[in-house]
């Protein structure tokens, strides 16, 4: 150290804003710069749909398309923010949700009706993320070997019990949930239960000693150690909540798509961690939030559905999604550094 | 212990997952082109069926990851056992190029009279199908087309502009008397040149018919997942229309799905490949889907008997020529309600 070194109020550590209005702030959370700059995107996205297509866009039916079509990538999203906060990575996202889409939509599964379909969907999920999460935390493996390792087999094991085929569902009172029927005040099932795990994650992340722990393990793993935190098993825990995270993905897809396919979950991986990043989730880790990753999802999720309405084909979505990333990263670089 | 990584190998890791799961969709679109397990391939042989001189058949085939290309296999293996005087030597399918070039050398070297080949890539195999040909072995090229028409003796295989011609013209006679008509195109995966072929026919179709237009395009991946996902969207940007062409009868199963949560029937649909699922939906004609357009099923079988055929030195049965044609294109068959009985055997799951 060649500077003196200075008491508490280092300039390095960056301590939230004292704040005048306590229940303000516990309402906003982390409603900093960053989180507002991704609201600008959203609320630029919004008008350019309104302008384009007013008549579609601004249709309640389509607030609640977009809000249906961001939610199985949205609740995967919430698990991999918790993995990318603790520095890992969960690369099997995308295969998990195949594997347990399939499973559980196999004609031995559908035998027991929706709660069979649901539990196996789940217990699925978790058993993958139980793997990746003894093999990372006690195997001492890189997240990106495991996980990788667990897309290729958990996407071929998809594959094998599907044989190619697409597993129709026929149990009704599953698809009915997908239905406009089951709508509650207008909102879909399948989104209350994405705002649900939204809440959960916030609050796990925000408030409670696992979320500290996440955040502290992402941040610096060896001081985490010595600060008496279990390291391994906080990094277990965390693969197995991005596991059930995709287990509760799958169900979601298949109340959406009615039915099971191995190709399900594709490239799930890059979406969320795209949608992580751009909400402000450190790749390296030590910083995570989940109302960044959210509004990443949707800010996808309403680009698609812009480009939907104007007609524009794939080719050009992609050229233009990628620019967005780059755009919204740049953008928050400059945010970040102001602040 | 785990250490957190560069940047470098980050990106590394990205690429590496974009990649594998590149891989992971391709293998699984190639099923759209689905066939079915030949229940209807009871019917006339395309050769003469009077046993002649034996023939051994060397057959090799991409690995069978998925319904269509078990169907090929099922097709190929049943319609050899109906000739007392075929023999068929079957490799183990592969998807990688190397191992299925071995797998045809092994095959060449067994000196087997006829090669039947459906290659899992038919540009990087088309040495091989060289090779076997100057060796005096004659190559059925079975659906994905060698690079070259010196690599193969007889080409066999579907019509991808074909379908999108008939599904045009039969969604342009449904909708003659009507002004104005729209209709929509929900595509298979953009980047495969099939999908451009399928658009291209649909397109060519439409012209014939002036009081149509088509008025909004999105293109799914073949899975139903997609399907449905992009149909949603294509119904609320589309508040009325006539009529939809959906390339693939997986990805119909999801587009299906978004019409029912949607809750429209103001159109007419019509799927592409022959899915069971969408022959069962024609049947009972209780919702959008009408008709579907075929990628014929039986092509494996077909190549069984052109090459038994070849083996022979036959033409083909009821033709005045002496030799075997150089390509057969499958007819993309409209299978509505109409027809449906005759078809439905070769639906495929």
């Amino acid at each position: 150290m060649t500077q003196p070194v200075s008491p508490p109020r280092d300039s390095t550590h960056k301590l939230p804003p004292v704040d005048r209005l306590p229940a303000f702030r516990g309402l906003l959370g982390h409603a900093d710069v960053r989180t507002l700059s991704l609201l600008g995107v959203l609320a630029a996205l919004v008008l350019i749909g309104g302008i384009t297509r007013p008549d579609e866009f601004l249709d309640t039916r389509n607030l609640q398309l977009v809000l249906t079509q961001a939610s199985v990538i949205g609740v995967v999203t919430v698990g991999m923010t918790f993995v990318i906060t603790s520095g890992g990575i969960d690369l099997s996202v995308g295969a998990i949700v195949a594997l347990s889409s399939v499973w559980a939509t196999t004609v031995a599964t559908q035998e027991f009706g929706f709660a069979g379909i649901l539990f196996t969907a789940v217990l699925v999920g978790v058993g993958c993320g139980l793997v990746n999460g003894l093999l990372i935390a006690y195997g001492g493996m890189v997240p990106f070997i495991a996980t990788l390792a667990m897309l290729a087999s958990a996407r071929g094991l998809a594959l094998q019990i599907t044989d190619g085929k697409t597993q129709i569902v026929g149990v009704t009172s599953l698809l009915d949930l997908g239905e406009r029927d089951a709508y509650v005040l207008g909102v879909p099932p399948l989104v209350m239960v994405f705002a649900v795990v939204t809440v959960c994650g916030w609050l796990i992340l925000n408030r409670t000693t696992f979320g500290r722990r996440t955040v502290a393990v992402g941040g610096n793993a060896e001081a985490a150690r010595l600060a008496g935190i279990d390291v391994r098993r906080q990094r277990l825990y965390l693969y197995l909540l991005s596991g059930l995270c995709c287990g509760i993905a799958a169900f979601l897809l298949i109340v959406l798509s009615g039915s099971g396919q191995n190709t399900n979950g594709n490239l799930y991986e890059l979406d969320a961690i795209a949608a992580a990043i751009i909400g402000g989730t450190l790749l390296t880790g030590g910083r995570g939030t989940i109302t960044g990753s959210v509004l990443g999802v949707l800010i996808f999720t309403t680009i698609t559905n812009i480009f939907a309405l104007n007609n524009l084909q794939s080719d050009v979505q992609q050229i233009a999604k990628g620019a967005i990333i780059v755009a919204a990263v740049l953008v928050q670089r400059r945010t970040a550094s102001t602040t | 212990m785990p250490e957190p990584m560069s940047r470098t190998s980050r990106r590394g890791l990205l690429l590496g997952a974009a990649a594998v799961s590149t891989g992971a969709l391709l293998a699984g679109c190639t099923s759209n082109d689905s066939q079915d397990e030949e229940p209807a391939a009871g019917g006339q042989s395309a050769t003469d069926d009077q046993p002649g001189k034996q023939v051994t058949i060397g057959f090799a085939g991409p690995q069978a990851d998925h319904g269509w290309l078990n169907a090929i296999n099922d097709n190929a293996k049943r319609r050899a056992k109906k000739y007392s005087d075929v023999t068929l030597e079957i490799t183990e399918g592969s998807n990688d190029t190397a191992a299925q070039i071995g797998q045809i050398e092994t095959l060449i070297n067994k000196k087997v009279d006829v090669l039947v080949v459906l290659p899992a890539d038919g540009k990087a195999l088309t040495q091989v199908g060289l090779k076997a040909m100057r060796a005096g072995i004659p190559v059925v090229n079975l659906d994905r087309i060698f690079n070259s028409p010196q690599a193969y003796r007889c080409w066999i295989g579907g019509d991808n502009y074909g379908m999108g011609l008939n599904a045009g013209t039969y969604i342009g006679e449904k909708l003659k008397g009507k002004s104005d008509a729209r209709v929509v195109e929900l595509a298979g995966l953009d980047n495969l040149e099939l999908t451009k072929q399928r658009t291209q026919g649909f397109d060519d179709a439409l012209k014939n018919y002036p009081n149509i237009k088509k008025v909004a395009r999105q293109a799914a991946d073949f899975t139903v997942e997609s399907g449905q996902a992009k149909m949603a969207q294509l119904l609320q940007a589309q508040s009325k229309f006539d009529a939809l062409w959906n390339h693939d009868d997986d990805q119909g199963v999801g587009a299906l799905r978004a019409v029912e949560q949607a809750g429209r029937d103001d159109f007419l649909m019509v799927g592409g490949a022959g899915a069971l699922s969408a022959f069962q939906a024609i049947k009972q004609d209780n919702g959008v889907l009408k008709a579907t357009v075929l990628y014929p099923p039986t092509m494996a079988a077909s190549a069984i008997d052109l090459a038994r055929a070849l083996g022979q030195g036959k033409g083909v049965g009821g033709l005045a020529e002496y030799e075997i044609p150089t390509s057969v294109t499958l007819y993309s068959a409209v299978v509505d309600k109409d027809n449906i009985e005759r078809y439905l055997p070769t639906g495929f799951r």
